[in-house]
């Protein structure tokens, strides 16, 4: 039988493969086949294991369905900052490029031991420090809804792989914004889980105390599932925790008795006029199904950036000092002793950003500049977290648009690293305080998705997906991107 | 402004080397971060304590049961350089 994937959602793939109308094999072909024809406009992924994939396709075909694994034989894609035992793990650096871990990310062996077939990796920024994934150090990945435009970022690769069929659904990371963005740019839905909910382990860190792993999906439904495959607390994370209950199928068509904020800070002036339109029919679109949308003031969002641009930075300036040329990765061929081969190691293996970072960090934690930077820094997320357990004191939820802008211009702000970092001034708070945050596509402004952030309190995600279910029902977006006439 | 010299202190810490073109270039950019991040200086945030992890976690514990870890050769299996099972680097100063 000829599957045609455009469009495919996770659960369908599932729904296929229990019907016995469809082998693995035949649904993980369709999408290398798929993968072929598209991915030399996309360049979504940095590797795709065509091998490896119909091998374990094969091994779930060859053996009786197992009714404790739903998902077996349904491919997924893989953002290339999980390590994957066996396969070339790079983080879009050149430092890493060559590596290939020893060992499986926890999310990685739990999708593996739930039988799910690894497609490959996806492009993102280097060391997922960027919101365009223009910093990847290997290829420009492109918005399936306009190859002009960036995927958003960090994990453009994941985000534009899903919107363009490519996988039927994918995992990202998230640290200050790069799971919802870049849903957002391209018209996907992208689910940040609580702090905590999901395992880092083989995860290769950027900022430890916000980096979350979580699905790129294009619903609802597939966020949730795939959340709930890799959630729970983990041994070889301390800082792993699980959910408190499973997200669930969501089910909810309507949102009677929920009170959404709507924050002033993020809908007003901060956005572009295109964006704050779609959010408004976002919000009539929550009225109208019985929710109740009351504006509310977090003013501490608006120092989030500049508390996040001296948080995480400190945490990677740190977390990248292992990239040392002695273990793994890239090693200087110029160098004469041990000091050199670290300088010279580290400055030809990481790009611009990626030093920038280091740089502000290591700036910020040195002697003399601690309390200044990083000190205030964390007092300005005690400030946040504080308004945000204000905030849920009188309502269910709080929304806005996830990205203020819609996709921009390929080439557009790789010279103004600040213009760059604004762009995540919408989930950077959500991230600060450590709050579960998922995007859906609320519209299009001219032609290009806008993506809807709702935020709740920490572990509630079974309800926020609901409420999300909830608007997605109500907006009904058809969510195909016309590649053949934008990227023809 | 951080100065040229403050640029090149800081690049030593961190095991990085920039050509003058690229400290042409960075001076500036950095200069323009902090100059925002500046900006939580202004707050009175006296009698905030920092937060370093926002989700509360008491001490984390578990039973100290030996399992597999990975064996000396996959532990080995990316090192740019080695000898003898372990990690060759070159002479030190």
């Amino acid at each position: 039988m000829a599957i045609n994937v455009q469009g495919l959602t996770a659960h369908a793939c599932r729904d296929l493969l229990a019907s016995r109308e469809v082998s693995s094999t035949e649904l993980t072909q369709a999408y290398l086949d798929r993968i072929d024809e598209v991915d030399g406009r996309i360049q979504a992924y940095l590797l795709v294991d065509r091998e490896g994939a119909l091998e374990a396709a094969a091994a779930v075909d060859a053996k009786a369905p197992d009714q404790r694994k739903p998902w077996e034989g349904v491919p997924i894609a893989l953002k290339d900052v999980l390590c994957t035992k066996g396969l070339e793990t790079t983080c879009a650096s050149r430092i890493l490029k060559g590596y290939v871990p020893p060992y499986d990310a926890t999310v990685v062996a739990k999708l593996r031991q739930a039988g799910l077939v690894f497609l490959g990796k996806l492009n993102m920024d280097e060391f997922a420090m960027g919101s365009s994934t223009e910093n990847s150090a290997y290829q420009v990945t492109r918005n399936p809804w306009d190859c002009d435009r960036v995927p958003g970022g960090s994990s453009g690769g994941s985000a534009a792989c899903v919107a363009a069929s490519e996988a039927p659904w994918a995992l990202g990371t998230d640290t200050g914004g790069s799971i919802r963005q870049p849903a957002s740019f391209c018209g996907v839905t992208g689910l940040k889980p609580t702090y905590g909910a999901v395992s880092r382990y083989g995860l290769i860190a950027f900022a430890s105390s916000l980096d979350q792993i979580g699905p790129l999906t294009r619903n609802t439904k597939d966020a949730a599932a795939l959340l709930d495959l890799i959630a729970g607390r983990d041994p070889l994370d301390s800082t792993s925790t699980g959910l408190n209950e499973p997200a669930g199928i969501p089910t909810r068509g309507d949102l009677e008795g929920l009170r959404f904020g709507v924050v002033s800070e993020l809908t007003g002036e901060a956005c572009d006029p295109g964006v704050r339109e779609v959010f408004q029919s976002a919000v009539d679109a929550i009225e109208s199904v019985g929710g109740v949308c009351e504006p509310v003031s977090l003013p501490s969002v608006e120092r989030g950036v500049a508390a996040y641009y001296l948080i995480a930075p400190s945490e990677a300036s740190s977390n990248l000092a292992r990239f040392d040329g002695v273990r793994y990765g890239h090693r200087s061929k110029h160098a004469e002793d041990l000091y050199e081969m670290y300088i010279h190691t580290r400055s030809e293996g990481f790009g611009a950003e990626v030093k920038r970072r280091i740089m502000i960090g290591t700036y910020a934690l040195s002697a003399g500049y601690y309390d200044a930077y990083y000190a205030q820094a964390q007092r300005t997320r005690t400030l946040i977290i504080k308004d945000f357990e204000e905030v849920f004191r009188r309502f269910d939820y709080v929304i806005s648009p996830t990205a203020p802008s819609v996709a921009f211009k390929i080439g557009e702000k790789v010279s103004d690293p600040l213009a760059m970092y604004l762009n995540d001034l919408c989930t950077i708070p959500v991230s600060l305080a450590a709050l579960p945050g998922i995007s859906i596509p609320a519209g299009f402004s001219a032609g290009m998705p806008v993506g809807l952030q709702i935020v709740g309190p920490h572990f509630s995600e079974h309800g926020i997906l609901n409420a999300a279910h909830a608007v997605e029902q109500r907006l009904a977006l058809d969510l195909v991107p016309p590649l053949e006439e934008v990227c023809g | 402004m951080i100065s040229r010299e403050e640029v090149e202190h800081v690049a030593r810490l961190a095991r990085l080397h920039f050509d003058d073109e690229e400290l042409v270039r960075l001076q500036p950019e950095l200069s323009g971060i902090l100059d925002y991040v500046q900006q939580l200086s202004e707050l009175d945030l006296s009698g905030l304590e920092p937060t370093s992890y926002a989700v509360a976690l008491k001490n984390v514990l578990r039973a100290d049961v030996p399992w597999e870890g990975l064996t000396n050769e996959e532990a080995m299996s990316n090192a740019p350089d080695d000898e003898r099972g372990q990690f060759a680097v070159p002479r030190i100063g």
